[in-house]
């Protein structure tokens, strides 16, 4: 594959996942942050696929598709979730959502 | 093998963008017109000549290049711009894979008349046609405008029901020709299979009877999946927010919905998305169901050996692959008057209906088809080992 | 060729996720901007000869789940709940994962060596033909057990976003 090492794309997922964890700690829209945990899977499955054609086999593609599955399994029980909270508290900043903490 | 995918790619855009979109919306005045049992559109005219309404496409195109571009205060710039050409890229692309014909040798040089024959040449129709939902979403919401809004999460909740039915409609076929590649299944339409043949395994007639062997019937997918060929139709129907289905851009309900905000050549754009989907569903119909460029009961293979004693192998060559073009276009003519047909003969769904339709009926209704078609399949391997 | 859309993809996949990150003032640019980021990976995936994966990826994450928020934005909008107050940027946040993103890249360094770069692989790896039969063979309670999680996932959004009828 000309001469991108295999490195390059683990470097390209961490640095999503890595962008990803920035927006989950620092943003306080409930939905922004939601799209952040999805880049967070996206570059997981990315390192995924580049390792399964590292080496060969493509076990790791069919575990990427599976978290691929869960992955929209989780937006949609999510998204509900957020729905029901806009509908009780009005707003969509999480630190309005903090009646449990100490 | 790159020549002929420019020459291929260069063909479609003329026919489809140029020819056929525009010639679209005079068919479509002329045949409501018909329909209705009244004149249609016949007022323009260049000198004093009105060739039956052919010059109403041109006006239409002028006065839509001529109109002011308004955007409306407090819409978003950029989504508002982009929107039309993300509502028109996916219709174009999906023209990518579609096969007007299958290979041929002309003077040495192998001619493929497919753009990218693509290993899984249906899953990327459905892909594309996923992106297609943001067009409409997010035309609707860069407006800033109530009606807009409304549209925008019909349409997207419409759309996105209907990719479901539409996945799910089409398993069986891909079960029974095994392949996902448009260039193969045109292949596989090709062979017959004796309609009476049953008759035969179960020991009703002697084997070796001549009359089974003559009723045969050509293995299209309209033949062997009946009720998913009006399912998936419906399905795509839906998709393309074609009438009866509507709703989005309901020109009585919602004032036309999505597209409220655009005018001139960005409205042009829209229009013309929707045209040119209407070919890809007749299109992908004809490669699918209905045994895209061939004629029944007529191989290709058997026509070229025909042929070529007469003519030399080239010209043989040459005259399938004229034949091939014209049957598959002449297939998608009839579906695309099809489509209009319906068009002027149903009244709009109500959006609870169409949700039904999409939800509650074609989807338990394609599950039971997969079932089906599971069982025919392991049947028809068990007895005949085929 | 291959270098220059790895370049390219990765380049797109890097600026769409700092802008799902960095857009303050509107959630639908930040779902756009996902939306290129998911298109960038799935180029990636084809780069990778992953076909199905890159397909799967178009269909599901940027042609679904990604109008699924943008619905869900602009349903949200139409009741007027109002955007987020003030988006606090703290420095101390992004220094620490800074910290820990470099000191991640040396270990992946020190990981990443003695292997053959990329071996050759036969024509149908990545095939949806060669997925299928995996799936349907060695991971066949995979599938399953995916298929009870969706039902129990469609269940579950529909009964948390019913309204009360009282």
């Amino acid at each position: 594959m000309g001469d991108i090492s295999p490195f390059q794309f683990q470097v390209v997922a961490a640095l999503i996942f890595m962008v990803g964890v920035v927006g989950v700690l620092t943003r306080r829209n409930v939905i922004v942050m939601f799209m952040c945990i999805e880049l967070m899977l996206n570059a997981a499955n990315l390192s995924l696929v580049a390792f399964s054609r590292e080496v060969g086999d493509d076990q790791g593609q069919i575990f990427a598709f599976m978290v691929m599955v869960v992955a929209a399994v989780e937006v949609a029980v999510g998204l509900a979730i957020i729905i029901s909270l806009v509908r009780n508290r009005d707003t969509l900043n999480i630190e309005d959502a903090s009646q449990m903490k100490w | 093998m790159a020549t002929s995918t420019v020459f291929v790619a260069l063909f479609i855009f003329a026919l489809v963008v140029l020819v056929f979109a525009p010639i679209m919306t005079w068919v479509e005045r002329k045949q409501s017109a018909l329909m209705q049992d009244r004149i249609g559109a016949n007022r323009a005219s260049i000198g004093g000549i009105k060739a039956l309404g052919l010059i109403h496409p041109l006006a239409d195109v002028i006065k839509m290049i001529t109109k002011e571009d308004t955007m409306p205060t407090g819409a978003h710039p950029f989504i508002h711009l982009v929107s039309p050409f993300i509502a028109v890229t996916p219709a174009m692309i999906s023209f990518a894979v579609i096969p007007y014909g299958g290979t041929y040798d002309l003077w040495g040089a192998h001619f493929s008349l497919v753009v990218a024959d693509l290993d899984y040449g249906v899953l990327y129709l459905f892909a594309i046609g996923s992106i297609a939902t943001y067009g409409s979403m997010l035309a609707g919401w860069a407006g800033n405008n109530n009606w807009g809004m409304l549209g925008s999460i019909r349409v997207s909740a419409q759309m996105i029901s209907y990719e479901v039915a539409l996945g799910v409609t089409v398993i069986g076929l891909f079960m029974i020709f095994g392949t996902l590649r448009l260039t193969e299944m045109g292949m596989l339409q090709q062979e017959t299979f004796r309609v009476f043949g049953f008759m035969e395994y179960l020991g009703w007639v002697e084997p070796g009877t001549r009359w089974i062997d003559w009723i045969t019937l050509p293995m299209w997918g309209i033949v062997l999946q009946p009720l998913p060929f009006f399912m998936f139709l419906t399905a795509m129907m839906a998709e393309n927010k074609r009438a009866p289905f509507d709703t989005p851009e309901g020109e009585s309900e919602i004032v036309a919905g999505y597209f409220i905000e655009y005018s001139g050549m960005k409205f042009g754009l829209y229009m013309m998305g929707e045209w040119i989907e209407v070919v890809i569903i007749s299109a992908l119909l004809t490669a699918m169901f209905l045994g895209g460029w061939t004629l029944p009961w007529l191989p290709e293979e058997r026509l070229i050996a025909f042929l070529s004693p007469s003519f030399g192998a080239n010209i043989a060559n040459l005259l399938a692959m004229l034949l091939a073009v014209g049957v598959f276009l002449g297939k998608v003519i009839v579906l695309i008057f099809f489509q209009m047909l319906v068009r002027w003969s149903m009244p709009r769904f109500r959006y609870d209906q169409v949700m039904n339709l999409g939800w509650k009926i074609l989807l338990p209704l394609s599950l039971a088809n997969i079932v089906l078609t599971a069982v025919g399949i392991l049947v028809v391997k068990g007895v005949t080992g085929r | 060729m291959r270098t220059a859309l790895f370049w390219i993809l990765s380049v797109a996949a890097l600026a769409g996720s700092i802008g799902v990150v960095g857009n303050v003032r509107n959630p639908i640019n930040s779902a756009l901007n996902l939306v290129v980021t998911m298109l960038a990976l799935a180029g990636l995936y084809v780069l990778l000869e992953a076909q199905f994966v890159g397909l799967i990826q178009v269909m599901v994450y940027a042609g679904a789940i990604v109008v699924l928020f943008l619905f869900v934005i602009m349903l949200l909008n139409l009741r007027g709940s109002g955007t987020a107050g003030a988006e606090v940027q703290p420095l101390v946040k992004i220094a620490g994962t800074a910290v820990v993103a470099i000191s991640a890249f040396f270990l992946l360094r020190v990981l990443s060596t003695g292997r053959a770069p990329w071996p050759d692989v036969d024509p149908s790896y990545g095939t949806t033909r060669a997925i299928g039969e995996a799936l349907y063979t060695d991971y066949v309670l995979a599938v399953q057990v995916a298929g009870v999680l969706l039902l129990a996932g469609i269940l579950a959004a529909v009964v948390l976003a019913k309204k009360r009828l009282d």
